[in-house]
């Protein structure tokens, strides 16, 4: 118990970070599993961690309630971007959300009043504890896995496909864009919250175009063949930089490395069902 | 005044043109859009650096190294890694991935290697002559860059418009597979373009670094995120528009900081480019958007 509690005090916050990322991941995961290549989950974390932190700080409501306005702030500026911008597709979107990241981080600079501007909110209470982020994420998983399941699921399968064809066949290909586009942005804004509770502090570089693209790297890396995919790229993504410790200076070059031969060598990601199969002998 | 900053304002908005010209390149021609781009305009500043400091090579000569030594890194990138996913023809986002772990991996390549500190190059390499003509005072290092930018541009542009090479390679925009059949050599054409594109990266980042004189491992990623911008304004793969558009982001982003506060230059680009991406996909100069079904 001894040897649990030195280890809980020197990494509990990698443990909870791998549960944060988890959430991010799952959350592009999200609108990748319906077709859509959009990079705005960084800036949706940021809202959320922005909205939680003031809610806490400022207004003094209860921690689960401030969780709540984590999701639902980023949620709602989903819906009104999304009118928009789920129109574009491909690298149009990509593009297009990548951009809504920017103005994001701009705006919450030059809003100095509310949000400290790019010194960033400073003393924000810790009171993520390990359960928030374990319940966080397995209520994620459950919720994700019967939408998978369920019709919702299989419009996004049937739009990721081919989106003509599935609107063709009666599926509102707009309406299930955007329902996956919000989902991902309250997930991403959940993670947001959860994260900046943990931190003490949050600044707006932190949710601009690098950690798009960490995000966006975690769920390729472990695959979009099921939950299993993005939470295990996540795991590998966030504990790689501790294992690659020793390597100091150079570790992002193997960082950056391992996700191009990941590419290049395992195109549908580490987590591949059909692989794995393949491996254990057939067992279908 | 304002003749001072429209100015200052070609010069950075000439190395933003040339930067997303081949940015702007690669995409119209292999349709990858190559987000290691930034780190090869960093590999150019950096050589260029190293030729001037270690060698004593005069500017003009660090210029070419800078030159050869990115566009071999691009020529490598697209062998090594762009290549393989086209045989496999792997979607869009797929190589976009790949060169983002390229960039990663060469950005801290250079931190490891010359630490993250920002670096300059010394004096006495620059031009330091100051031009007055009609009230406005022109550096020679700034002449300079405005010059060598349109130099390159207009040499690249006259290329593709007016030979036989120019017309291989828009034929390769149009359809790789119908100008393979027609006799054009797809993959060396596919390779000539990434080393040229890489290449006018290394020279956008040698001008950019003695623009601002401050080199750094990350000095790519801003103008990796301006390029984004530019060559959607200028349309995707639209070699024209990305010249245009470039040079006007320079002037949004001089005259914002001259007349509203330097804390919107960033935001003017993207506000720019999440407008137009919304209002206009296509680009202000584009006229061709069709979606394939």
């Amino acid at each position: 118990m001894e040897a649990f509690e030195s280890f809980w005090a020197v990494y509990s916050n990698l443990v909870l970070t791998l549960g944060t990322n988890s959430l991010l991941a799952l959350s592009i995961y999200l609108t990748l599993s319906c077709g859509m290549l959009a990079m705005a989950n960084a800036a949706f974390m940021g809202i959320g961690a922005y909205s939680a932190a003031l809610l806490t700080m400022n207004a003094g409501v209860s921690f689960p309630l401030a969780l709540a306005g984590g999701m639902a702030a980023p949620a709602v500026v989903a819906l009104l971007i999304g009118g928009p911008t789920l129109r574009l597709s491909g690298v149009y979107l990509a593009m297009a959300t990548l951009a809504f990241g920017e103005v994001v981080r701009i705006f919450i600079i030059n809003t100095e009043a509310w949000t400290g501007g790019a010194l960033g909110v400073n003393g924000i209470p810790p009171l993520t504890a390990w359960w928030h982020v374990a319940l966080g994420l397995v209520l994620a998983c459950l919720v994700l896995a019967l939408l998978r399941r369920s019709k919702v699921g299989r419009a996004f399968e049937a739009i990721k496909l081919d989106e003509t064809a599935a609107g063709l066949m009666g599926i509102d290909v707009n309406a299930y864009k955007m329902l996956a586009f919000v989902l991902g942005a309250m997930l991403a804004g959940l993670a947001g919250a959860l994260n900046a509770h943990l931190t003490f502090f949050i600044g707006p570089n932190e949710y601009g175009f690098d950690r798009g693209v960490e995000i966006l790297t975690m769920t390729i890396l472990g695959g979009i063949n099921g939950l299993m995919g993005p939470i295990s790229g996540a795991v590998i993504l966030t504990l790689l930089p501790e294992l690659l410790r020793g390597l100091a200076d150079f570790r992002n070059v193997f960082n950056g490395l391992i996700l191009v031969l990941i590419v290049l060598f395992l195109p549908r990601g580490l987590w591949d069902p059909a692989r794995l199969r393949g491996w254990l002998g057939r067992r279908s | 005044m304002l003749e001072q900053q429209l100015f200052n304002a070609l010069s950075l908005g000439s190395v933003y043109a040339l930067f997303a010209l081949g940015f702007t390149l690669v995409f119209g021609v292999l349709g990858v859009v190559n987000l290691s781009h930034g780190a090869v305009f960093m590999v150019g500043a950096y050589t260029a650096l190293q030729a001037v400091t270690r060698l004593n090579v005069p500017l003009a000569g660090a210029l070419l190294v800078a030159f050869l030594a990115s566009g071999l890194l691009g020529l490598l990138i697209d062998v090594l890694v762009l290549r393989p996913l086209r045989a496999r023809n792997a979607p869009h986002l797929i190589p976009m991935i790949a060169t983002i772990g390229l960039a990663i991996a060469i950005n801290s390549l250079a931190q490891g290697l010359f630490g993250a500190e920002n670096l300059r190059f010394p004096a006495e390499v620059l031009p330091q002559q100051t031009l007055t003509f009609a009230g406005l005072h022109v550096t020679v290092l700034e002449l300079g860059i405005i010059l060598l930018s349109f130099a390159l541009m207009a040499v690249l542009l006259l290329v593709l418009r007016g030979t036989q090479l120019g017309r291989a390679l828009r034929a390769i925009a149009e359809s790789p597979k119908a100008a393979a059949l027609l006799g054009v050599n797809v993959g060396g054409l596919f390779m000539l373009t990434s080393f040229v594109a890489a290449g006018l990266g290394g020279v956008a980042g040698v001008l950019i670094g003695l623009y601002s004189n401050a080199l750094f491992p990350l000095m790519g990623q801003p103008i990796l995120h301006k390029g984004i911008a530019v060559i959607i304004l200028g349309g995707m793969g639209d070699i024209r528009g990305a010249m245009l558009a470039g040079l006007f982001l320079g002037f949004a982003e001089v005259l914002s900081v001259a007349y509203i506060g330097s804390t919107m230059r960033d935001a003017v680009g993207f506000g720019l480019l999440f407008a137009v991406l919304l209002l206009r996909p296509k680009g202000l100069f584009g006229s061709t958007n069709e979606r394939k079904v």
